[in-house]
């Protein structure tokens, strides 16, 4: 187990002219975390991780790995791994050179260099493939590559840019397994840069969401999806509705709430004995509906004549292939699952 | 049915080709005319005597004459010194042409290719005014008192030198600046996230994956400054004498076509021999597996 550390980023602020990246971002990552910084693109993540390696110099704030300032700290003294979206592998390298580059500029014994290149190639699966070039490897095997070059100095820290944007998607959902495995064995503090909520659910401790070079919410996968502190978070995490308190009422006739409430497509029912008495109905009329396999998606429109997304398990959905457009229908949703966003309006 | 479709496209396919082929007829024509008929006719020449009699004594002539062999050390001299020249200066400044803002790059990069535009007569004339006794630059160092006397700059081989890297260094730079310039910048951080230093990521990274530059702007000068005539006729004072300017000697003082002959078919080979070293040297080092990781 290597030592990792914890990281603070303290109120950071870069700006590229007038566009700011960074709007004072300030986030506390716990020694041997996996957090990830998720948002869409132009948010800021990937500025944020490139300040950590040291390529952004921010205009303001400060960077501590454990209490050390590393904010002024030359890329190449931080010791910090990183796994670029591109790889970066070196294509004038075989793979065992790629993996011994970074033991070598530590002028590590070349026998005890190769020995620990192979033990993280064996780690990461690529027994075998040492003497290959990259150019023969496919996308999976250079992710892998790019892996063992980063973790096999022992860094104590490991940044991850986007890492599975460029594989197909069986292969990705295989990697997130393997790259949180990997983060478990190592317990080696991790930042994770992704714009695949699906994939920032999956593997993190933690999730930042981040939108116009702030930190929308930070919590974990579930808080952050049950949970949505603000409506872009609500939104951008999935199917979510943001429906105003008028539209929804109390199916035990209690005062509903004054706030705009968000309710996720899945959380909907369309039998009220499903749903408890202290859950919500809103009622409105079918717009259209699709089936997606697993699920039929109905849109609604509700009669203050907004629309919501309504997604019913095909196993509960028995009546959804003979619903017809224009049809009334009411949707129903357990108060468990239905989330009031403070300051949000529909 | 089928067979008939077969055939039909199968004489489509060939018609596509014949178009392409007879596309670069024109460029096979010229070329033929400007380069091998020339050759032919040299090669043809070199048998000869004035009478047009067959002979090999223009071989054993111009051979055995020490003119020509430090004829042939003075253009190796001169090729080879503004090659290494041309590395050692164009190399560091591509790579700070490749790693500098894209505006300030094209600025740059106009600068240097600013002297691509005018003629090299005007250049090297040029270097004179400066270079000479009473030159710019001999004024200016003995008149900052640098040098009690005026350096000898020009009418001798350094002349020559300056003036034939002031005009390879941009031929040279043009391939190298664009092997750097296609290096992924990530590569480079990657090599720094690692711990490399600035210097370290040039050894390991960037030199090996521009040595394909490198070694085209290497042929560039070198076949260029093989022949080079008018630097070393006007910069070189008569001192300096390379093949190039034996051959016009040969022929303007003694029409003597046979021997002018036999000094370029002794420059062409000259030309081949250092074309195969370069493409052996280039393969070696291409083909070498980067084992070791050492910086």
């Amino acid at each position: 187990m290597m030592k990792s550390l914890p990281i603070t980023i303290d109120s950071v602020r870069k700006t590229y002219g007038s566009y700011v990246a960074l709007d004072d971002v300030s986030l506390d990552i716990q020694a041997g975390e996996f957090l990830t910084l998720l948002g869409p693109s132009g948010s800021g993540k990937t500025t944020l991780l490139m300040a950590l390696a040291g390529f952004v110099r921010p205009d303001s704030g400060k960077l501590l790995l454990d209490d050390r300032d590393i904010t002024r700290l030359a890329p190449n003294k931080r010791d910090i791994g990183i796994v670029f979206q591109n790889y970066a592998l070196f294509p004038h390298m075989n793979v065992l050179a790629n993996v011994e580059y970074p033991l070598a500029l530590r002028k590590t014994p070349k026998v005890e260099a190769r020995q620990r290149a192979l033990d993280t190639l064996a780690r990461v699966k690529l027994e075998g493939l040492s003497e290959r070039n990259i150019a023969a490897l496919s996308g999976g095997q250079r992710q892998r590559v790019a892996l063992a070059r980063a973790i096999v100095f022992e860094p104590r820290v490991m940044l991850m840019d986007e890492p599975l944007s460029a594989l197909d998607k069986n292969l990705r959902e295989t990697m997130q397994y393997e790259i949180r495995r990997l983060h478990d064995d190592l317990g080696i503090t991790t930042i994770y840069v992704t714009h695949d909520q699906r994939e920032a659910l999956i593997m993190s401790d933690r999730v930042a969401v981040m939108n116009s070079g702030r930190i929308q919410q930070i919590d974990t996968p579930q808080q952050i999806y049950d949970r949505p502190s603000t409506r872009f978070v609500a939104e951008f995490m999935g199917e979510a509705n943001i429906v105003a308190p008028g539209s929804v009422r109390r199916i035990d006739g209690a005062d509903p709430s004054r706030e705009a409430l968000m309710i996720r497509a899945e959380s909907f029912h369309l039998d009220a004995k499903l749903v408890g008495r202290d859950g919500v109905a809103l009622d409105g009329t079918l717009c259209a509906k699709a089936f997606r396999g697993e699920n039929w998606l109905l849109t609604l429109a509700l009669d203050g004549g907004q629309e919501i997304l309504v997604c019913i398990p095909a196993a509960l959905a028995s009546g959804c292939a003979e619903l017809t457009t224009g049809q009334r229908v009411t949707a129903y949703a357990p108060a468990a699952k239905v989330h009031a966003i403070p300051g949000a309006r529909a | 049915m089928t067979v008939l479709a077969d055939t039909a496209l199968a004489a489509d396919a060939r018609r596509e080709r014949r178009f392409f082929l007879s596309l670069s007829l024109p460029a096979l024509f010229i070329v033929g005319l400007a380069a091998i008929l020339p050759i032919v006719w040299i090669i043809r020449q070199s048998f000869l005597t004035t009478g047009g009699e067959y002979t090999v004594g223009n071989y054993e002539k111009v051979l055995s004459s020490g003119l020509t062999w430090s004829a042939l050390v003075t253009t190796l001299e001169l090729s080879l010194g503004t090659l290494a020249i041309c590395i050692l200066l164009g190399t560091p400044l591509a790579l700070a042409l490749a790693s500098a803002r894209p505006r300030v790059a094209n600025l740059l990069m106009a600068f240097v290719m600013l002297p691509l535009w005018t003629s090299i007569l005007v250049r090297t004339y040029g270097w004179l005014v400066l270079l000479r006794r009473d030159g710019l630059i001999n004024a200016a160092l003995t008149g900052s008192g640098l040098t009690a006397e005026p350096l000898p700059l020009v009418y001798n081989f350094t002349g020559t030198l300056i003036g034939m890297v002031h005009y390879m260094l941009p031929l040279f730079l043009l391939p190298v600046y664009a092997a750097m310039r296609d290096i992924d910048a990530n590569l480079i951080r990657a090599s720094a996230s690692m711990g490399a230093t600035l210097g370290q990521a040039i050894r390991t990274v960037i030199l090996p994956l521009s040595a394909g530059g490198i070694f085209s702007g290497s042929i560039i000068v070198f076949i260029y400054t093989i022949g080079f005539f008018i630097t070393p006729a006007v910069l070189g004072g008569g001192k300096v004498n390379p093949l190039s300017i034996r051959i016009e000697r040969t022929l303007s003082t003694f029409q003597d076509w046979g021997s002018a002959s036999v000094l370029g078919i002794l420059l062409l080979i000259l030309m081949a021999l250092m074309g195969v070293m370069f493409l052996a040297a280039r393969r070696l080092i291409a083909g070498r597996k980067v084992g070791t990781a050492h910086a």
